[in-house]
């Protein structure tokens, strides 16, 4: 993933601060008002509470109670566990709310009384503002609320946002407009109108996001709730129904061995860690600088089969660059390219630096000569040179270059030290060139050195350089690139076919988009765009997962369901990225946490039925020590492993843009095969650690 | 365990492989409606019988018309066939005079050939008319059969198309699938049978004198016909008590290998069908490989374990044909055991031997494949939209590992799904152990136990497990006709059958309202051997191992306790 500048510091998982309090955090959890969200811990606390009942009970009345409360001990530590795991997931999103909201303080904002005055205002408390209220902000205010800019232009610092400290402009109407509470006006003044109530400005809805204070179950955990849930009662059946069955049998089995069989099948480790991989994977996105409204947003980057990309800033860079310099026969390349440059030395605008910077290839190094005269690049004349001892240096538009060689009509005069230039007949190479780069989405420009011809320059969108293998990568995902631009179909299709996109919508409008994503949903497909201005506003909304641009307006921001506080629109392929991370970690615990079954039967079973049937000690394919042992070790297995993997639920699985196959193999041989082989290795292990320290 | 045995064994299933394809692709064209090479001469009755009943077949209807339609037709079947078996003295065809039937055993009976189960807590030639055989049981063979294929018809084309509300028409699926699969295949399997001397006919039972001199009555009926439904359509309710090991029913070796063929070849043939339906052969032939895993993995363990007594060896008894306790002579270990496997992983029931008489270890697996809701292959329909179930649990369970939310074929797997795909799990789990956990300690039930300990728990396991998974075939060695496991028994077929398949109809109606996505590079594959694994591990572990510690006190206990000289 690419480092974007990032707000917060990565906080290690391991921070202290953060653990100690999760410690208590967890142990306020164990509310099972609280825990009834969770049905699998639930059975859990249930159980240990039963389990705890009857130790305690057999200790009073003078009956062996040790194994019963070693047992409870262990249970009331899954059960901890589980609630420890989403505590640190919540601490860390704590953290980062704490540095958001030191941008919330209490500011008093200027009231303006009148809207047509602005020396009249009343200094009122930020909190206290209503929606439609105008106040004034000059520099060095804090801007009190989220608003538009009605009037004036500003320079605002956002960094309490966005991390970054370079100001931005901030004027009224079009897609500047939108300013956003606690960040500070640096220059100039704004007349803001209110648009968010109090308590629901950005940055709160960012510290409630952080929080998790507004987390709802997403759709697909749901649905996992429900099989675990649905697993728990099964293995509940089984576990009760075993009662009766070892009473036939001459077995009696007490309750705590219940317990721990019945806690042992049912899938603690998933139902312990689900939230806390969900809270984890909202995180990430937050330490990317993007913020999403839910988490079902989330999840839905994670189905993403279509991505929708602006061109200019996501798959070129902004500008066009000069890319080859093309001479007429019986120029050279060097020379043609000594002309460009001493022509462009008065263009400064971003295409005439990049002539510059191409020519440097040739080891020309651009330096004025002594008392040239510049000729500057205006809007007008699209043309810009240099005259010096009587010779005349000119580059531009082709067009323009034309009428300015007389071919066109009459010679223009141009500067004070205009040179007529001598009409000379357009070489055919040079009308072939110009075909050709124009035929290719570049533009040309030509270079005449006194008048004549000597070559044509050729301007491209240059695709960023490693762009082309992050979509080879995503179509390996199954998912489909399309470039959105305003070109002409000749141009976008040259750029689609080098940056390697799946599809382009060529001179597109706003309206375009729109009803490219509604064909594309109709046909089942998740869509996936950014955007940043209001007319972006209804494909923001429609898309499935709508990124808008901190710095778009407001109708933008609203319409999407996340926002990019970088306005990095390249983000959009990391955000699909971390959420199928998101996914691929719930899946693969699920997975692995299924697969821990198996070796459960091999420890407990045969320790319970042992006493009846001698004979089933061939189960014990572990070779436990002890009946009670082989117990307690499944027990205390089935209770670590959640801490053991915490971590890798915070941080999520990696993810790898191989394609489904791959990463199926992959994951099910590490989670799948992984989760059946590593519990037999972790009981073992238990078991003998207990045996050496004589505990059983 | 022989060479011989293996090759027979192996000879078997390449037969089955050979004829399941092609019946699949031509199931498909019977229900989609398209002629077939019986068209000319059924096509006529097709219509003559919608328009005698007012139906248009190409009336579709949605998941909940569908089961409606479903039920009433079954619960008035059960209705029929309760009075017919209570009233059989005063019906026609009855040379014998059998009296009616006991009220709980009616209803048991009853319960057991509309919910394709024919668990037998009767004698048949003790207990029934021929009348009551031919329109009462066989007509509910065939019925019970096209039931269940037309349900796994409709639960086929919810994953067809994107955005229908129509699963089919139920009254259309069910008269075709009797009228081109069911009738003609009986009748060739039934004339087969017939010219290898299964009896025919309406004439008493005839009394003969042995060569000792004593008197013995030889029963007899329309059995040909009747037992070629009986294995075709999963049913395997036979017409003499001793089911497919009575020499008139099931006479020799080649009629043993037809009848084993018989009642597999449709289920086997079924995933071929979804994979048509679908569009996709690919998906079909990864069902068919997971059943086909299980089925010859079970065969394969059951023969083996299936080796001579070491108990009896030690006696002195020739171990070299196995263990041949409650065989036939005529069949052989191999082949007895393959019937054993087959029958009890489809839902058919029939037996050509004891199963009480199986070797612990071997006896373990027509329970566990029960157990795991009859995958292996299944019965006919029910097998494969048992199979659909898991398939939709694997994919959610593992599904997210590739990184979207799941989906199986298209179609979104979501919380409506998941809830109904577990209900249905759940049904089965309480149903088999909650069943055998009361009746383990009801002293009214333990009763009809013929043995102690863990044979004993087995016994009671089975009952249970045959009845909800709509077996019907019997350990043996339980009394079954008693009002408590009458009862018992056929409410656990009810639920087994109804409340299985109306969940399973209801997730069909939900994933054919959704949208079919089409397939990507990043979408879960489900056909390829990661996918059949995938399946294989989550039948075992979400399907089966619930049911671990029950099987444990039953045939492993009985297993340890023979290696350590202890029978029951």
């Amino acid at each position: 993933m690419n480092a974007a500048t990032s707000r917060v510091d990565a906080i290690s998982l391991f921070e202290p601060n953060i653990l100690v309090r999760a410690l208590g955090d967890a142990a306020k959890k164990l509310n099972p008002l609280q825990l009834i969200r969770n049905p699998v811990i639930f059975t859990t606390e249930i159980v240990a509470a039963l389990t705890t009942f009857l130790g305690v009970r057999n200790l009073v009345i003078g009956e062996p109670a040790g194994f019963a409360i070693a047992i409870a001990i262990w249970l009331w530590l899954t059960v901890l566990f589980a609630t420890f795991a989403e505590a640190v997931a919540e601490g860390r999103g704590r953290a980062r709310a704490e540095s958001l909201r030191r941008a919330r303080t209490d500011t008093m904002a200027k009231l303006l009384l009148r809207p047509d005055d602005r020396a009249l205002f009343k200094p009122t408390p930020a909190t206290q503002l209503q929606v439609d209220d105008l106040v004034l902000v000059e520099a060095g205010d804090l801007i009190p609320s989220d608003g538009d800019v009605t009037e004036g232009v500003a320079s605002v610092n956002e960094s309490a946002i966005t991390g970054e400290s370079a100001p931005v402009i901030r004027e009224s109407g079009g897609d500047r407009s939108a300013v956003t509470g606690g960040t500070t006006v640096v220059s100039d003044w704004l007349v803001v109108r209110i648009t968010a109530a109090p308590g629901s400005t950005f940055i709160d809805r960012m510290i409630r996001l952080v929080e998790g204070a507004e987390r709802r179950k997403t759709p697909n955990e749901i649905a996992l709730d429900i099989l675990l849930a649905g697993m728990t009662i099964i293995f509940l059946i089984a576990v009760v129904a075993l009662e009766p069955m070892s009473i036939y049998s001459g077995t009696l089995l007490s309750v705590p061995v219940e317990a721990a069989l019945l806690v042992c099948l049912i899938p603690t480790t998933i139902g312990g860690l689900l939230s806390a991989i969900g809270i984890a994977g909202m995180d990430r996105l937050v330490r990317f600088n993007v913020m999403a409204t839910s988490g079902r947003a989330v999840e839905a980057a994670g189905d993403v089969d279509i991505l929708l990309l602006d061109k200019t800033g996501t798959i070129t860079f902004g500008n066009r660059m000069a890319s080859s310099f093309v001479p007429v026969p019986g120029v050279e390349e060097r020379e043609l390219a000594e002309a460009a440059v001493l022509a462009s030395l008065g263009d400064e605008t971003p295409e005439g630096r990049s002539i510059l910077a191409y020519a440097r290839r040739y080891e020309i190094v651009a330096e004025l000569p002594q008392g040239a005269v510049v000729v500057p690049f205006t809007a007008t004349t699209r043309v810009s040179g240099l005259d010096h001892a009587g010779n005349s240096w000119r580059k531009g538009a082709v067009d323009s270059m034309l009428k300015l060689t007389g071919q066109g009509s009459a010679p223009i005069a141009l500067g004070q030290a205009a040179v007529a230039l001598v009409p000379s007949v357009v070489p055919a190479a040079f009308t072939q060139a110009v075909e050709r780069i124009a035929r290719s989405g570049g533009t040309p420009l030509a270079v005449a050195y006194n008048g004549r011809l000597m070559g044509v320059i050729e301007l491209k969108d240059i695709v960023k350089p490693d762009i082309r293998d992050r979509f080879a990568a995503l179509r390996r995902m199954g998912i489909r690139t399309v470039m959105v631009t305003g070109d002409n179909r000749i141009t976008a299709a040259a750029i689609a076919t080098e940056a390697g996109v799946d599809d382009f919508i060529a001179e597109a409008t706003p309206q375009d988009k729109l009803a490219y994503i509604r064909k594309v949903q109709a046909e089942g497909r998740l869509v996936a765009m950014c955007g940043d201005g209001t007319n972006d506003a209804p494909a923001l909304a429609q898309a499935d997962v709508g990124v808008a641009m901190q710095t778009g307006t407001q109708a933008a921001r609203e319409a999407g369901n996340m926002v990019d506080l970088d306005s990095d629109p390249t983000k959009l392929i990391e955000i699909v990225e971390i959420g199928k991370q998101l996914l691929i970690t719930r899946g693969s615990l699920t997975t692995f946490s299924i697969a821990n079954d198996v070796s459960k039967y091999f420890a407990i079973l045969p320790a319970i039925f042992v006493a009846s049937y001698p004979g089933l000690g061939i189960m014990n394919v572990m070779r436990l020590s002890t009946p009670q042992s082989a117990i307690m070790s499944a027990v205390i297995f089935n209770a670590l492993i959640i801490v053991a993997l915490v971590p890798l639920a915070l941080r999520g699985v990696t993810f790898r843009p191989v394609g489904a196959s791959a990463l199926l193999r992959r994951n099910l041989l590490v989670y799948g095969v992984g989760g059946l082989i590593a519990p037999f290795i972790g009981i073992k292990l238990i078991d003998m650690l207990l045996t050496v320290l004589g505990l059983v | 365990m022989t060479l011989i045995g293996w090759a027979q064994i192996a000879l078997v299933f390449a037969l089955i492989v050979i004829c399941a394809y092609p019946l699949g692709l031509y199931i498909a064209r019977v229900l989609a409606g398209d002629k077939v090479l019986l068209s000319p001469v059924l096509a006529p009755v097709e219509r003559g019988l919608y328009s005698l009943a007012g139906i248009d077949p190409r009336q579709g209807m949605g998941w909940m018309g569908y089961a409606v339609a479903l039920l009433l037709l079954n619960a008035l079947h059960f209705l029929l066939l309760y009075a017919m078996l209570r009233l059989q003295f005063y019906l026609p065809f009855n040379p014998q005079g059998m009296v009616g039937m006991s009220p709980t055993l009616a209803f048991n009976t009853a319960m057991s050939f509309v919910t394709n189960t024919n668990w037998q807590a009767y004698a048949g030639e003790g207990a029934l008319s021929y009348g009551s055989q031919m329109f009462g049981l066989t007509v509910h063979n065939f019925l019970s059969a096209a039931t269940g294929i037309a349900a796994a018809a409709a639960v086929a084309r919810a994953f067809a198309a994107g955005g229908v509300k129509e699963l089919g028409n139920f009254w259309a699926d069910l008269t075709r699938i009797t009228l081109y699969l069911l009738l003609p295949l009986a009748i060739v399997v039934g004339a087969a049978l017939l010219l290898m001397g299964v009896p025919m006919t309406l004439s008493a039972y005839v009394d003969a004198t042995t060569l000792e001199g004593a008197k013995q009555t030889i029963a007899l009926g329309p059995v040909a016909f009747q037992e070629a439904i009986k294995l075709l359509g999963t049913n395997g309710g036979g017409f003499f008590n001793a089911n497919s090991a009575h020499p008139f029913e099931n006479p020799n070796a080649i009629s043993n290998v037809l009848e084993i063929f018989s009642l597999v070849v449709i289920p086997f043939s079924l995933p071929f069908f979804f994979g048509k339906i679908v569009g996709d052969l690919r998906q079909g032939v990864a069902l068919f490989a997971v059943m086909a895993i299980f089925a010859v993995g079970f065969v394969a363990f059951a023969y083996a374990a299936e080796a001579a007594n070491p108990l009896l060896t030690a006696l002195g008894v020739d171990p070299s044909m196995g263990n041949m306790e409650g065989k036939e002579v005529r069949f052989g270990t191999a082949m007895s055991i393959l019937f054993a496997v087959m029958t009890t992983g489809t839902s058919c029931g029939a037996v050509n031997m004891m199963h009480d008489s199986m070797m612990p270890l071997a006896g373990l697996v027509p329970l566990f494949q029960m157990q795991l809701g009859e995958v292996t292959p299944g019965g006919v329909g029910s097998g494969l939209y048992a199979m659909l179930v898991f398939a939709l649990i694997s994919v959610f369970v593992a599904g997210l590992m590739v990184g979207r939310t799941p989906e199986y074929l298209g179609k979104k797997i979501q919380a409506k799904e998941v809830k109904l795909a577990m209900l249905s799990v759940l049904i089965l789990c309480l149903s088999i152990l909650g069943g055998t956990a009361v009746s383990i300690v009801l002293p009214v039930a333990t009763a009809s136990l013929a043995n102690a300990g863990p044979h004993g728990l087995s016994e009671m396991l089975y009952a249970y497990t045959s009845a909800t998974a709509n077996n019907g075939s019997a350990f043996a060695g339980l009394s079954a006709d008693t009002p408590w496991l009458d009862i018992t028994l056929a409410l656990a077929m009810l639920f087994g059958r109804f409340a299985y398949l109306v969940p399973v109809l209801a997730i069909a109606g939900s994933l054919a309202a959704k949208p079919k996505l089409p397939p990507s590079a990043g979408s879960f594959p489900t056909h390829g051997p990661l996918f059949v694994g995938l399946m294989v591990g989550v039948i075992v572990i979400i399907g089966g191992l619930q049911f671990m510690p029950a099987l444990s006190l039953g045939p492993l206990a009985e297993h340890v306790s023979m290696l350590a000289n202890t029978t029951f």
